[in-house]
C-alpha cells in the first residue's frame, strides 16, 4: 500500500491524545505498518496539540512532512484552518468538529474568529473534500472526539478499517461506563450534519 | 481495556503499541533496576505515568520524585554504590541542575551501575532553550547512547544498563522529544522476576571515594580508561548501524531521530547513500568512522543541535590524512530546530542538490489561523492572581518570571513577567534589579513546586543581603504544568500521603518577617496586599494560594453526579465593558461578531472566579435547575 499520512489537531484539553490512540491502534489491529507521535508544547490545556499518523511499509519518522497529510482530523474550527494551511496536502481530506474555542487575539479583538465560509472556500480551492461534523445535543463535550471517529468510519476515510477494528481499539483503552457511552454514540444513526 | 501496569509486568514476550517512555520503563523491569528518581520535566513525565500504572505493590523497583534533578541524581548514585541498578530521569535543562553530581559520577566505580536518562529538546518544544547535552557527557567523560524509536529506547537501555554494570561506571541514554513520545509496535522479551538480594553492599575500604586533591587523578585516570573501553566496545557493538549500497561517492553519519528523517528523505532520491548511524554517539569509534571515511568521497554529517560529532570526525579525518570531503554545518540554520523530514530535505538539498527532487513551492494560504498561543485553564487560580496583581503596580515596575504554569503571565493581557531566565532564578534576578534602583519597584514570581526545587538559596540570599523586592509565590499545590506531580508541600510524595512542608512556616523560619497570605480568588485582599508588601522595604513575601483547578476538576469529574453549572452572562446587564473577555481573559468567555459576551459550556468550569470582574455585576453563577 502507499503511504497514508493523518494529522490531527485540537485544542488542548479536547481529547485528542484519546483519539489518535484509537486510530493508530486501529491501523495496527488491520495489520498495517503504523507509527504516530503527539506534538505538544508547555500547556496543560489552551494551546495547539497535534498528533501524527503514518501508515505504510515505506514510513520511518513518526513526523509527516509539511503538506504531505492524506487526512486532517481538527476538532475546532480555528485548528482545521491552521491544519490545512500546515499539513494537509492538495486533494486531501478535511473532517473536522465545528466547535469554536476563540483563540486570544480573537477574544480581544485582535483577530476576526475563522467562518465556516473561509473553510468551506479554502477546501474548494485547494480541491480539499470537507467533511463538518457537529452535534446539536452532545450529552458530553468531551465525546466531540468521538463523534469525528464516527465520521471517520462512516465516511470509510481509513479505507483499510473496519467498525472491528475501532471497536476492539476503543476496547483497548476505554472500560465500563464510558466505553459504553462512547460505543453507543460510535455506532449511533443519528444525524450528524451541522 | 488493556492495563498498561500489567503489560509492563507480563512476563512472556508479548508485542505492543508503546510510547518511547512507555518502552523504556518495560526495560527498567526487564533490566533488573531496582531505584529510579526524577524531577518532572517534558518529555521525559510520561516515563513516570508508566511508572504509576504498575501498583506500588508489584513495582519490582522504588521510585521518587525528588526535589530537583540534583538530588535525584544522588540519590540514584547512593543506591547504586549500595549495589543497586539505578536510574535517574529527567529533562535537558534539568541537567544543568545536576551537573555538579553528575560530572563526578565517572569518577567512581558505580558498583550497581546507573544510567541517566536525558530528555533533551530540539525544537525547545518544551523547553527555555535547546541545550545539546552531550556537551555535558564530554566533560563527565559519561558515554551516551541513544536511541531513534522506541523500539530502540527499549534495546538502548538494556544495553547501557549492561554495559553500566559490567564496567561499573554511568552511562547516558540520551532521548529527545520526539523519541520520547513517539509509538509504534516493539516486541518485548520475557521477564522473570527474580528476588533481589537487598544487602547494602558499600565498601568503604575499596575506596577511597573521597575525590580530593591528589586523589582526584586516579579517578580522573579511571574515567578516561572507562572511556576507552566503551569507544573499543562501540567499534563491535550491534547498537552501530551501516545502510549500505555499494555507494563509494556519497555517505551520510548520523544519529538519533534524524536518521529516520534521513530515511524518509531518501525515499525520494535518485541514488541511495550508504549511512552509518551512530548509537553511541561518545565516545566515537574511530574505527567505524575511518572505516566510513575512507570508503566514500563525499560525507555529509547530519546532526542535529551542535557540531560535536562534526568536529570529531573532522579531527579523525585530519589525523588519519582520510582526503574524504566532509560536509558539516553550512550556516546558523543547521544549528536551529528539530531535525524534521523537512529539515532534513533542506540540508540535503544545500549539499547535494541532485540528489533529490525539487518540491513544489510552498503556496500562501488565502488566511492564516490566528494564533493561539498556550492558556491558563478556566477558573485558574494564577488568572485572578494576575489580574488582582496588575491593580497594585505601576507600568514601569520590573516583574521578574519563573518557570510554571504562571510564566503565561507574560502574554497579554496580562503582561505579568518582562524576564525570564530558568527554574528559581526570579528572586536573584530580581535582587540585582533592585540594586541602585529607588525608582522602579521589582516583583518576582515563584512557582511551588520551583520554590523547593531551586528557588530557596535565591530567598536565602535577599535576607541574607539585605534585598530589596517582593517575592510573590504562586502556589497551588502541585506540579501543574507537567502534569500534576506532587512536590514538598503537596501533601504526598510519588508513594504515599506525608506532612506537607509549609511554605509560609519555612519563610519565617528564614527570619523573614514581612509574609502574608490569601486565597488569589480574593482579589481585592491580594491587590491591597501586593501594594502593602511593595511599600514594606526589604524582602517581603506575597503567597498567592489557590489550588489548581484543572487537577481539581480532574478529580470531581470522576464522581458521579457531578455537574459542571457553567457561569451565565445576564445580556440586559451586559454593558460591553469587556472587563470579563479582554482584561480577566478566561479562554471560557465567547466575543461574538455582534458585540455580545457569551460563555463557552465546553470550557467553562462555573468556578465562578470571573463574577467579581464584571463592573455591572451581568455574570452569575447558574443553580442546576435554573439550566
Amino acid at each position: 500500500m502507499k503511504n497514508f499520512n493523518i494529522y490531527l489537531i485540537g485544542v488542548g484539553g479536547q481529547g485528542i491524545g484519546l483519539l489518535s490512540e484509537i486510530l493508530l491502534r486501529a491501523v495496527d489491529k488491520a495489520g498495517y505498518p503504523v507509527k504516530g507521535v503527539d506534538t505538544h508544547g508547555l500547556a496543560q490545556r489552551g494551546g495547539i496539540v497535534a498528533s501524527q499518523i503514518r501508515m505504510g511499509e515505506k514510513v520511518h519518522s513518526p513526523l509527516i512532512p509539511e503538506g504531505e497529510a492524506d487526512l486532517l482530523v481538527a476538532l475546532e474550527r480555528h485548528e482545521a484552518l491552521r491544519g490545512m494551511n500546515m499539513a494537509l496536502k492538495d486533494g486531501g481530506t478535511l473532517v473536522y468538529y465545528n466547535a469554536v474555542w476563540q483563540p486570544l487575539d480573537v477574544r480581544l479583538g485582535l483577530s476576526d474568529e475563522i467562518r465556516e465560509e473561509v473553510i468551506q472556500q479554502e477546501c474548494r480551492k485547494r480541491k480539499i473534500t470537507e467533511i463538518k461534523v457537529f452535534h446539536h445535543n452532545l450529552s458530553d463535550a468531551r465525546m466531540q472526539n468521538i463523534a469525528l471517529l464516527r465520521a471517520i468510519h462512516q465516511n470509510r476515510l481509513i479505507p483499510e478499517l473496519t467498525a472491528a477494528h475501532y471497536k476492539t481499539s476503543m476496547e483497548d483503552l476505554m472500560e465500563g461506563e464510558m466505553l459504553k457511552k462512547n460505543l453507543d454514540f460510535f455506532q449511533s444513526k443519528i444525524d450528524s450534519a451541522a | 481495556m488493556k492495563k498498561m501496569g500489567d503489560m509492563l509486568l507480563q512476563e512472556s514476550p508479548f508485542s505492543e503499541i508503546v510510547m518511547g517512555n512507555t518502552a523504556l520503563v518495560r526495560a527498567m523491569v526487564e533490566a533488573g533496576t531496582r531505584v529510579v528518581t526524577s524531577y518532572p520535566g517534558s518529555p521525559t513525565p510520561e516515563i513516570a505515568a508508566a511508572i504509576r500504572s504498575i501498583p506500588s505493590s508489584r513495582r519490582p523497583f522504588y521510585f521518587e520524585f525528588s526535589t530537583n534533578e540534583k538530588v535525584a541524581t544522588e540519590v540514584a548514585f547512593g543506591a547504586a554504590m549500595n549495589g543497586h541498578l539505578s536510574t535517574v530521569f529527567f529533562k535537558s535543562v534539568g541537567l544543568n541542575v545536576a551537573s555538579d553530581s553528575l560530572v563526578q559520577l565517572n569518577l567512581m566505580p558505580i558498583t550497581g551501575g546507573m544510567v541517566i536518562v536525558l530528555g533533551d529538546d530540539p525544537g525547545a518544544n518544551s523547553s527555555q532553550n535547546e541545550q545539546d547535552n552531550r556537551h555535558f557527557a564530554h566533560m563527565s567523560y559519561t558515554p551516551v547512547f541513544e536511541p531513534a524509536s522506541p523500539d530502540e529506547v527499549y534495546s538502548f537501555y538494556l544495553e547501557a544498563a549492561r554495559v553500566s554494570r559490567e564496567k561499573q561506571m554511568p552511562i547516558i541514554v540520551r532521548l529527545t522529544t520526539h523519541v520520547c513520545h513517539a509509538k509504534e509496535q516493539v516486541w518485548f522479551s520475557e521477564w522473570k522476576p527474580i528476588v533481589y538480594d537487598a544487602t547494602p553492599r558499600f565498601n568503604a575500604a575499596e575506596g577511597p571515594f573521597i575525590p580530593i586533591t591528589s586523589m582526584v587523578f586516579p579517578k580522573k585516570r579511571r574515567a578516561l580508561e572507562n572511556l576507552s573501553a566503551i569507544e573499543k566496545y562501540s567499534d563491535s557493538s550491534f547498537l552501530n548501524r551501516r545502510v549500505d549500497h555499494q555507494n563509494n561517492r556519497y555517505g551520510i553519519i548520523t544519529a538519533g531521530l534524524p536518521f529516520l528523517s534521513l530515511l524518509d528523505v531518501l525515499e525520494k532520491a535518485s541514488k541511495q547513500p550508504d549511512i552509518l548511524k551512530l548509537a553511541v554517539v561518545h565516545p566515537l569509534s574511530r574505527k567505524l568512522v575511518k572505516e566510513f571515511l575512507e570508503t566514500h568521497k563525499q560525507v555529509l554529517i547530519l546532526e542535529e543541535l551542535d557540531n560535536i560529532l562534526e568536529k570529531e570526525i573532522k579531527q579523525i579525518a585530519f589525523e588519519e590524512k582520510i582526503k574524504a570531503r566532509i560536509f558539516g554545518k553550512m550556516d546558523a540554520e543547521d544549528w536551529i530546530g528539530e531535525y524534521t523530514p523537512d529539515k532534513v530535505f533542506h540540508i540535503m538539498k544545500k549539499i547535494w542538490p541532485k540528489l533529490l527532487p525539487k518540491r513544489p513551492e510552498k503556496k500562501h494560504p488565502m488566511q492564516e489561523a490566528p494564533p493561539r498561543p498556550a492558556q491558563m485553564c478556566p477558573g485558574c487560580g494564577h488568572r485572578a492572581a494576575f489580574h488582582a496583581i496588575r491593580k497594585a503596580i505601576s507600568e514601569q515596575d520590573i516583574k521578574v518570571a519563573d518557570i510554571g504554569c504562571h510564566t503565561l503571565g507574560y502574554l497579554p493581557p496580562y503582561r505579568m513577567g518582562d524576564i525570564l531566565l530558568c527554574m528559581g532564578a526570579s528572586t536573584g534576578i530580581g535582587s540585582g534589579m533592585s540594586l541602585f534602583n529607588d525608582t522602579r519597584k521589582v516583583i518576582a514570581f515563584l512557582g511551588d513546586s520551583t520554590f523547593f526545587h531551586a528557588g530557596l538559596p535565591g530567598i536565602i540570599n535577599a535576607m541574607f543581603n539585605k534585598h530589596n523586592l517582593t517575592l510573590i509565590i504562586m502556589e497551588n499545590g502541585t506540579t501543574a504544568m507537567t502534569g500534576h506531580q506532587s512536590h514538598a508541600a503537596s501533601g504526598e510524595n510519588f508513594n504515599e500521603p506525608v506532612d506537607a512542608i509549609p511554605i509560609q512556616k519555612v519563610l519565617e523560619g528564614l527570619g523573614i518577617q514581612q509574609i502574608h497570605e490569601t486565597d488569589t480568588y480574593q482579589m481585592a485582599r491580594l491587590t491591597e496586599l501586593v501594594k502593602q508588601a511593595m511599600d514594606e522595604p526589604g524582602l517581603s513575601v506575597v503567597i498567592a494560594k489557590h489550588p489548581c483547578m484543572l487537577k481539581q476538576m480532574r478529580g470531581k469529574r470522576g464522581q458521579t453526579g457531578f455537574q459542571i453549572m457553567p457561569v451565565k452572562i445576564q445580556q440586559d446587564d451586559c454593558t460591553r465593558s469587556y472587563e470579563c473577555v479582554e482584561k480577566f481573559g478566561c479562554p471560557s468567555f465567547i466575543k461574538n461578531r455582534n458585540g455580545s459576551v457569551t460563555i463557552n459550556p465546553d470550557l467553562c468550569i462555573g468556578d465562578g472566579s470571573c463574577i467579581r470582574v464584571c463592573p455591572s455585576t451581568a455574570i452569575h453563577i447558574q443553580k442546576r435547575d435554573q439550566k
